[in-house]
């Protein structure tokens, strides 16, 4: 290693400077003082744990992206956390055993072996709620209705709402009677939405009817009126195809009531967590965005591993991805510099100005001050015992 | 970075055949470039439709771009897009174009080597793949053209490339052997486009899809 490249940091590892590092830090708090609002209590996980729990319940697609480290005093594999909200289904099942609907939330860093989208980062800062205990709608539409006012409450505008159920591809496939590999495939060509389906599907689904369903998947995307063509479309599918719609349905009318203002985009096949999510799973874009800003879902059952099978959803907002596209103005100055000076009562007088909300910033003997560098507008000047505060030019 | 209206769409094509081809397509979609793209040395260009713009790139960079959000709709062939992967994008439309197959070939007449192989190819990802599905073992060497060479001169005992009519494997000595995949150029669509400018996209591609069908 050179002496060049020593400051290099790992691709997709970033330091957030000053500045940036504060609009993170107040964005983080006024999150959670909005989950908090809403009744969600805080937690905080830890930064590693067995994979045993870290990765229970979970897809394949988690395992791989977990650094995973052995344990010395147990011998056992510990990972770092890529997702929290496995641990706080443990915290759930387990450590709370809460009796009826329990509401939790986190703001905590994850780490990823590899980034999930090009150019994001493999530290995200997940602040995220969880609901436990309520299998109903109700929950699903709390949630998401707590996404979208979260994200305008924070200044996010035009927020597109995307919408999906899982339940519909699980119950399609489980009546298409299909081996591992032809699963794969299919998954595979609907993920991409792939013209090579239409050819698939006349190889592999002998059943017309359902061979002219899943053939047709794809196009069953749009506005809120791809529900009703979704109806007419699926009315010879499975009663669960039909009772998913149902469940969608509400949530839209729901949330339109209560934000007319948020665009929705419904996807009858998307596949985004798939192998993980149990239900209606939603993410949260704004207008001009190249990634999501939030997104969650439906995951029943996953505190079973801990002994104790639990109704879940929840979503988490990538903290860093929404600072980047909230603000892009720099803090204006507003400090007060206080050279220094062995008056007495001017330790009492910058004590006053800090506890009635200044920023000041204290001066050494022989200091040249670089008032930019320090964000300082103001300087406090002592004249005959009196302190006061002059405006820098 | 300049804000883009929600409505605004940039179309990343490629010069050549895939730009020959897919300019009467996107014609019918009333999308049409205001001066001629083969000839200009520019590499964007605005169309008679208000917002949409399309770009010319290397074909290689078109699904980056499309991945990336750069672009919210490409058009690729199918060899690209397997050696690229398809993550980020949809792959809603086979636009019939441009079609070949990738093949495997060898120096004709000369049996399979036993064993260990060594292929040439630009293709290293489906090269990769495809062998180890065959249950062969074979060592990947990356090249950037004039794969017919390889053989000749001992650096591979195979080739993984597009072949359109075999001319030029014949004219070297060589042989197709097996087809790993038809090719054609496929329309890419960023997912996340697709989501947020639904009501923009949506009606081009079916405006496309009904001229293909033609």
């Amino acid at each position: 290693m050179t002496q060049v490249d020593r400051w290099l940091l790992p691709e997709g590892i970033e330091e957030i400077l000053p500045n940036q590092a504060f609009k993170v830090e107040r964005l983080r708090r006024e999150l959670l003082d909005f989950y908090h609002a809403w009744g969600y209590d805080l937690v905080i996980p830890p930064l590693v744990e067995f994979t045993d729990s870290l990765l229970s319940g979970s897809g394949r697609d988690l395992d791989l992206l977990t650094f995973k480290l052995t344990d010395q005093h147990s011998g056992r594999m510990m990972g770092v956390r890529a997702d929290v909200t496995p641990q706080t289904a443990r915290m759930d099942a387990h450590s709370l055993r809460r009796n009826g609907p329990n509401r939790l939330c986190y703001a905590s860093t994850v780490l990823y072996t590899r980034s999930r989208a090009p150019l994001s980062s493999r530290t995200p800062i997940q602040v995220g709620v969880e609901l436990y205990g309520e299998a109903g709608l109700g929950a699903d539409i709390e949630v998401i209705t707590l996404m979208v006012e979260a994200l305008q409450q924070v200044g996010v505008d035009n927020i597109c709402l995307d919408l999906g159920h899982v339940g519909i591809y699980r119950s399609l496939e489980e009546c298409l009677d299909l081996t591992g590999g032809q699963k794969a495939e299919l998954f595979e060509l609907l993920q991409r939405k792939s013209s090579e389906l239409g050819d698939w599907v006349a190889r592999n689904i002998k059943d017309a009817e359902m061979a002219a369903i899943v053939a047709g998947l794809p196009r069953l995307a749009g506005e809120v009126d791809i529900l009703d063509t979704a109806r007419a479309f699926f009315a010879a599918a499975p009663a669960e195809v039909e009772l998913a719609i149902d469940e969608l349905q509400q949530v839209v009318d729901a949330i339109l009531a209560t934000n007319p203002a948020v665009s929705l985009y419904l996807d009858l096949c998307e596949l985004e967590g798939y192998h993980y999510h149990t239900g209606i799973v939603f993410a949260g874009y704004c207008e001009g965005a190249r990634q999501a800003l939030a997104n969650g879902g439906r995951y029943d059952d996953i505190g079973e591993t801990f002994g104790r099978a639990r109704p879940a959803t929840g979503f988490s907002i990538d903290l860093k991805a929404l600072v980047e596209r909230l603000d892009t103005s720099e803090e204006p100055a507003n400090g007060i510099y206080a050279p220094a000076c062995e008056e007495p009562g001017y330790p009492a007088f910058i004590r006053q100005l800090r506890a009635g909300g200044e920023r000041v910033v204290c001066g050494f003997y022989g200091q040249l001050p670089d008032y930019a560098e320090l964000c300082c507008d103001r300087v406090l000047v002592q004249e005959n015992g009196t302190f006061s505060l002059k405006p820098i030019r | 970075m300049s804000v883009e209206p929600a409505t605004a769409i940039t179309i990343a094509l490629t010069k050549g055949r895939i730009l020959k081809e897919t300019l009467p397509l996107l014609a019918r979609a009333g999308i049409e470039p205001l001066e001629d793209m083969e000839a200009s040395r520019k590499l964007v260009f605005p169309t008679s439709k208000a917002g949409v713009r399309l770009l010319i790139l290397r074909g290689s960079d078109v699904p980056t771009y499309v991945q990336y959000g750069a672009a919210d709709i490409g058009v690729s062939g199918k060899d690209t897009l397997l050696e690229h992967g398809g993550e980020g994008f949809y792959e809603p439309l086979d636009l019939g174009i441009a079609q070949c197959r990738l093949m495997t070939a060898a120096a004709t007449g000369v049996a399979p080597r036993a064993g260990r192989i060594r292929v040439a190819t630009k293709y290293v990802n489906v090269a990769r793949r495809y062998y180890a599905e065959q249950g062969r073992q074979a060592d990947i060497i990356k090249l950037y053209g004039a794969m017919e060479l390889a053989p000749i001169m001992a650096l591979a005992d195979e080739i993984v490339d597009i072949v359109d009519t075999g001319n030029t494997l014949r004219a070297n000595g060589l042989e197709a052997r097996e087809t790993i995949a038809t090719i054609s150029s496929r329309l890419i669509v960023n997912r996340v486009a697709m989501k947020t400018k639904h009501s923009t996209i949506q009606p081009l591609l079916d405006q496309l899809a009904a001229a293909v069908a033609d």
